[in-house]
């Protein structure tokens, strides 16, 4: 506007544009409009259900139990949000730290010293976490197919490598993570601080560094993320490395809540961690959700099923209810992106 | 080391020739895309190239904006030959590009898409050991830039796909106007547009240009060409047709000279250009 057109030239209309309606400031307003709020809320909704009908849900005791159940799908989900931030999809999580588990406990189960063992686990995971993204980056095939088959391929080795037999993990350090100190009348294990810890860490690298807003940016629209100068096979390649590091942390998880290395522990832990993600309402189209969500989706599963034990309704019915959550945040998701166009 | 959004090299005085493309020849098998074409940006003008569909413009641009490598002829910036081995090249040189197809990513707010690849860190401890983004600056950085380019948005907070089409692009230009130093390609900005926005698309060409920074702009709308460009470059079988401006010709007689209906005015050789002042 202003400038002077050139002769001849149709003045386009002036550049009055009325803003789309948009909560004003205030701080209330912004936290009911943040895309965490719907989760919270259906958490919130389930606790207050389970603590009126059951006696002993909110004991302090019942409380700790469900974070300790919680604690290995929310690890990988925090994997598999990064992952799906990028429009990718991980189904390879729950094998990889399965695999993890198997190698680190023979090892100890041979004598070998547990420091390398834990290492050479984590090592091993994020191996196959760098595999997998050197194969959604360089070739460019579908995270899907790629995790699909590293699936597959982790499995059968995890097969390979067990001969059918579990491994009890007797070892200080391996098992370290389920050890518990008491915090009043609740106890806590040093696994809950681990996760909460990785939650804090990789909710700082995705909302206040630039490599967190190139995910973002990835999943929004990649080419765009191409053109504005973003690395964006590196970036890529990084976030399966790290997620692989953070299925290795998982599988420690896993030994310290049950400290026997068994080949088919953790079989559902891929799809676990992508309901956790889509109850926490991040989108599997990518580009959009958050990490605290995906925190509220796995306390939400994990209370569904702690609940629905404790007041005595059948084990069948969790999966049916979790199913129902799945589908109805995936179609709020559709609804508010159809809405916004 | 990142460029500075308020870094600013002193632009050279109107008329002088800030890029040139001599004899740039690029084929693709036995396709000849460009046949020795010329191009030469001054300071301070819109530049439009038209052309029909093959006749070799978006080579040309793709050329100067680093995307492709000739196989003969020179660009020179300022005078001194460069050679872009990739866009990254020509943009560290302070050439920026809009790309016809929106690139914004939708779901983050408009100040995170104009730094989107060039995030500012804290300047402190936090940024340089925590890599901590400084978001207040970059938001109040982006909210300076609009205002300076009279651009109105409804908050510097909003996510992009709560804009309209035009608003989009015109994230798009103005990430390109920030960081820009030494001119602005722009492929079909308003190809997507409706005419209401594009009027603010082209509102926003002629502020970068006012503001000093030259643009070259392709485009296949003839009206929109001669509403805001200072000289018209005609492509035509892979190189420079005609050189016109939209006083001397009417779109038809352009039109033509895009077809090969008429002869336009002989390409005039860079090194005797008639002194133009502006337009």
């Amino acid at each position: 506007m202003g400038t002077k057109a050139t002769p001849g030239a149709t003045e386009p209309e002036p550049m009055t544009v009325s803003a789309p309606a948009r909560p004003k400031g205030g701080g209330l307003a912004r936290f009911l409009t943040a895309p965490t709020i719907g989760p919270l809320v259906v958490l919130l909704a389930f606790c207050a259900v389970f603590s009126l009908s059951t006696r002993t849900f909110l004991a302090p005791g019942n409380l700790s139990l469900v974070v300790q159940q919680s604690v290995i799908v929310g690890t990988l989900a925090i994997g598999q949000t990064m992952i799906i931030l990028t429009a990718g999809i991980d189904l390879a999580n729950g094998g990889t730290a399965v695999l993890g588990t198997i190698v680190a406990g023979k090892l100890v189960a041979q004598e070998q010293n547990p420091v390398l063992s834990l290492l050479l686990m984590l090592v091993l995971c994020t191996g196959f976490g760098l595999t997998a993204g050197l194969l959604v980056s360089r070739l460019w095939l579908p995270p899907f197919i790629v995790t699909l088959g590293l699936l597959g391929i982790i499995t059968a080795i995890t097969r390979l490598i067990a001969q059918g037999g579990a491994f009890p993990v007797n070892d200080e350090l391996l098992s370290w993570p389920g050890n518990a100190f008491a915090v009043g009348d609740t106890s806590v294990t040093y696994g809950m601080i681990i996760m909460f810890g990785l939650y804090v860490l990789v909710w700082y690298l995705l909302t206040q560094t630039a490599w967190g807003r190139h995910v973002y940016a990835i999943g929004n629209n990649r080419e765009a993320a191409r053109l504005v100068g973003i690395p964006v096979q590196s970036r890529l390649l990084s976030v399966y490395t790290f997620a692989g590091l953070l299925y290795g942390i998982g599988a420690w998880l896993a030994l310290g809540r049950i400290p026997n290395a068994d080949p088919n522990a953790l079989q559902n832990a891929n799809l676990d961690s992508i309901t956790a993600v889509v109850i926490g309402g991040t989108s599997l189209f990518g580009g959009r959700g958050s990490l605290w969500g995906t925190l509220i989706g796995t306390l939400i599963v994990a209370v569904l099923r702690n609940g629905l034990t404790l007041t005595g309704i059948d084990p069948l019915w969790q999966d049916l209810v979790t199913g129902i959550l799945v589908i109805s945040a995936v179609a709020l998701d559709q609804i508010s992106r159809r809405r916004q166009r | 080391m990142k460029p500075d959004a308020q870094q600013k090299v002193a632009l050279p005085p109107k008329g002088t020739v800030v890029l040139e493309a001599r004899a740039i020849t690029k084929r693709y098998g036995h396709v000849t895309a460009l046949d020795r074409a010329d191009l030469e940006l001054r300071a301070g003008e819109v530049l439009a190239v038209v052309g029909d569909n093959g006749a070799g413009k978006s080579t040309l641009i793709k050329v100067l904006c680093g995307a492709v490598i000739p196989d003969e002829g020179q660009v020179l910036l300022d005078g001194a030959p460069v050679h872009f081995r990739s866009p990254l090249d020509a943009r560290r040189l302070g050439i920026e590009t809009v790309y016809q197809d929106l690139a914004v990513a939708p779901a983050l707010d408009i100040a995170t898409n104009l730094f989107l690849g060039r995030e500012l860190r804290h300047q402190s401890f936090a940024g340089s050991w925590f890599r901590f983004l400084d978001k207040a600056r970059m938001k109040r950085d982006a909210q300076r830039e609009m205002d300076e380019l009279k651009f109105r948005l409804p908050s510097i907070d909003s996510a992009v796909e709560k804009l309209s089409g035009g608003q989009r692009q015109g994230v798009a230009v103005a990430r390109a106007a920030i960081f820009a130093r030494r001119l602005v390609i722009m492929d079909e900005p308003t190809a997507a547009l409706g005419v209401r926005e594009s009027g603010q698309v082209l509102n926003l060409i002629r502020t970068i240009r006012d503001r000093g920074l030259p643009v070259i702009l392709i485009s296949h709308d003839m009206p929109h060409v001669f509403e805001v460009s200072d000289r018209i470059q005609v492509m035509r079988l892979g190189h420079r047709a005609a050189l016109t401006t939209p006083q001397q010709n009417t779109m038809s007689e352009v039109v033509a000279f895009m077809t090969g209906a008429a002869r336009g005015t002989a390409p005039v050789e860079p090194n005797e250009a008639p002194q133009q002042n502006g337009k």
